[in-house]
């Protein structure tokens, strides 16, 4: 008899959704989905809006990582002004984004996954969580949340708030750092590198050892990457052109500009969740796969542009040898990328410019459309505005990193869950590596589920020989 | 000068006639809750904020517009005028959009400190989103009509100080809305002088300067009255 099991809600994620698991007659796992059941509406009541507003309303999208809707929206805003923002502005708003990183990143493997790898997948399911974690390694529990407070004090010092602070705005930001703040940061840069250097050594021994197996099993497939990189192909979070590279390193697509994106970039729907499945137009869907966010970031780059971070990546790269394609190592990639950001906020800390006050464009609309794009933490975001004349908006389309994970988190799924279920004797610890494959690309639901209007719907109905019996369009 | 005396929350008060409720209360240091009023320029009651008891009256009777009179006997503060109060702030709130966290005026907005002064929570009342425009096509402000409240300040500044008349009220009850010349975009209407009256006398966001973004709006409202003062007394002090 077929059997579904289904794991509602999936948990220690940012967001709603369930993963259905499909077994056949035999008890094997013929399929597996990850369905996002939440709903938002964002570029639907956007519209009407002044665009100097977006950074403020798209911010709201969500509060797990508040800068990046903020930083896209105003680089989208830059454009319409059609101004170059001020050296002072460009580099604060790299800080801020760095100091987000950090703090995301920190939250999804400290608080979220880590758990699972310091007290096992099969541990009790009531104390594998981040309470759990401090009971059994307080130590390391509160080095990981002091390393967040970190990232998130810094959007505080930046933006005199840690959430969705105003102060990322069209054509620049509105204030400079203080030299108070800038002292504070300075002085705890320290403890956050040590953290770091502690981080990477538990879980560089821990994938020679307990972690080795997932590697091969928790996404781990070839698909493309896409992220932004900077002039020399080096690692960028905010500025940059676009890359997509294949899991054998080739550099597929080179110095794409966001403001094509429609051109390389389709988006797909599905009837049985409410996120958009993008894909990467030339291969068309569902060939079209690619993964963005941390590990997509080390894998279009060719080096990382500071010390310690690099040495680390070219250590990713000869223990995968080659190109990293598990998506296991996605955690891993998220702690190479905390390091990068610690010692760029450390050279930007330095710099005399992110205490100028000139730190503000100001300029009327000038241009009706325009694309921004950035880095979030958990991929490439864009955001596409169509301003009438004076600047209210007639089109808004957002393209979220987790929807581009989509593909590739469906496809992990369903490697995990074929891997692991054999039979209707599914103890706990083998769902819990199911979700855990979702954690891996630590999707954002309420940033990835903000469309609107109604979906499609394409039913299909598919014999077991592959026979497309019946479909219905609605 | 004639002189009345009256009882302003049992306080003894003696006062010049012709000022009204609103100004006494004021000059023997007692707050009423105002919205639509704003010193320099005429009031017309629209807000209903100031309603004040008068012994004798089975009506509540608006403090910027009533005149002073003997032996009146006034209560500004009751339970039933706080429950007033707090009625009409929840049914400003419900009647448009007022989205506090992305408004220009946020953390600098009369009706959210008047909220915050009645101690509304929520509105008991069913929001009714209205589908209200935002006109940006002026060259230096913009009016989203979902944040406005009727107070008709940005229309007796204009009026009363500026001499423009560039605004007013059309239509009537809950269709009521701030037109600019003759139902014109803002943009469009030749007798606006771009002061920015408007801007510093408009309580919330509903007038702003284009380009402002979360919590950005600041007024000048001081010079407003000054600029009436140095009109009618020539005193240029502030």
């Amino acid at each position: 008899m077929t059997r579904t099991v289904v794991i509602d809600p999936v948990t220690r994620i940012e967001g709603h959704a369930k993963i259905s698991i499909y077994l056949d007659d035999g008890g094997e796992v013929s399929d597996a989905r990850f369905h996002v059941v939440e709903y938002r509406g964002f570029e639907k009541f956007c519209e009407g809006r002044p665009f100097t507003e977006m950074a403020g309303i798209t911010a709201r999208i969500c509060g797990i990582c508040p800068v990046s809707h903020l930083l896209a929206a105003a680089k989208t805003g830059d454009k319409i002004l059609a101004v170059k923002i001020p050296p002072a502005a460009d580099k604060l708003r790299r800080m801020m984004n760095l100091a987000q990183l950090t703090q995301s990143h920190a939250l999804s493997f400290f608080h979220l996954s880590s758990p699972d790898f310091l007290l096992g997948w099969d541990s009790d399911p009531a104390t594998r969580n981040v309470f759990g974690l401090i009971a059994a390694n307080p130590d390391l529990a509160r080095a990981g949340i002091r390393l967040r407070q970190f990232g998130q004090t810094v959007l505080e010092k930046l933006g005199g708030r840690k959430i969705h602070a105003a102060w990322t705005v069209p054509g620049g930001v509105r204030s400079p750092l203080s030299e108070e703040d800038r002292q504070w940061i300075v002085d705890r840069l320290p403890e956050a590198f040590d953290t770091l250097s502690l981080a990477l050594g538990l879980f560089k021994g821990m994938l020679d050892d307990q972690l080795k197996a997932e590697i091969g099993i928790f996404g781990e497939f070839p698909t493309l990457y896409m992220g932004l990189v900077g002039p020399h192909g080096e690692w960028e979070h905010y500025d940059g052109k676009l890359r997509f590279t294949d899991s054998q390193g080739t550099i597929v697509a080179d110095g794409l500009s966001e403001d094509d994106y429609h051109q390389f970039l389709g988006e797909a729907v599905e009837p049985w969740s409410y996120l958009k499945f993008p894909y990467y137009r030339p291969l068309g869907y569902p060939a079209g796969i690619y993964r963005v966010g941390p590990l997509a970031r080390l894998n279009v780059c060719s080096h990382i542009d500071t010390e310690a971070a690099n040495r680390e990546l070219q250590e990713l790269r000869d223990r995968a040898g080659g190109v990293p394609t598990s998506s296991f190592l996605y955690h891993y990639a998220r702690l190479i990328e905390i390091l990068a950001c610690l010692e760029k906020i450390q050279e930007l800390v330095d710099d005399p410019d992110v205490l100028s006050d000139r730190c503000r464009a100001h300029a009327g609309v000038n241009q009706l459309n325009a694309v921004g794009v950035s880095e979030a933490p958990r991929g490439t975001l864009f955001h596409h505005y169509q301003v009438d004349e004076n600047g209210l908006l007639e089109k808004v389309n957002l393209i979220i990193a987790t929807g581009q994970n989509n593909l590739a988190m469906n496809k992990t799924v369903a490697q995990i869950a074929k891997h692991y279920i054999h039979g209707s004797d599914i103890p706990e610890g083998l769902l819990n590596r199911v979700e855990a494959g979702i954690r891996c690309y630590d999707p954002c639901l309420s940033c990835s589920t903000h469309a609107a209007g109604q979906m499609p719907l394409h039913l299909e109905l598919v014999a077991a020989d592959g026979r497309l019996l019946d479909e219905v369009y609605r | 000068m004639s002189v009345k005396t009256l009882k302003i929350d049992g306080k003894d008060i003696a006062i010049e006639s012709g000022t009204t409720v609103l100004q006494a209360a004021k000059e023997n240091g007692v707050a009423i809750p105002t919205l639509c009023h704003l010193d320099g320029v005429s009031d017309v009651g629209a807000c209903r904020l100031c309603l004040v008891e008068v012994a004798g009256s089975n009506k509540l009777l608006p403090a910027c517009v009533t005149e002073v009179a003997e032996g009146m006997d006034i209560q500004t503060n009751t339970p039933k005028l706080q429950q007033y109060r707090k009625m009409t702030v929840e049914l400003l709130f419900a009647e448009g959009n007022h989205v506090c966290a992305v408004c220009v005026a946020n953390g600098n907005c009369e009706l959210q400190d008047m909220a915050v002064l009645v101690g509304m929570d929520h509105s008991r009342f069913p929001y009714q989103f209205p589908d209200r425009p935002v006109d940006v096509s002026h060259e230096q402000f913009g009016i989203d009509h979902n944040r406005c409240i009727l107070c008709t300040r940005c229309v007796r500044v204009c009026d009363e100080i500026e001499g423009a008349h560039v605004w007013d009220v059309a239509q009537r009850g809950e269709n009521c809305f701030i037109v600019s010349g003759l139902n014109q975009p803002w943009g469009e209407v030749d007798a606006c002088t771009s002061c920015g009256k408007c801007v510093d006398a408009c309580p919330t966001g509903a007038i702003f300067r284009k380009g402002s973004t979360t919590g950005e709006k600041e007024r000048d409202r001081a010079k407003l009255e000054f600029l009436v003062t140095a009109r009618e007394q020539h005193q240029w002090t502030r």
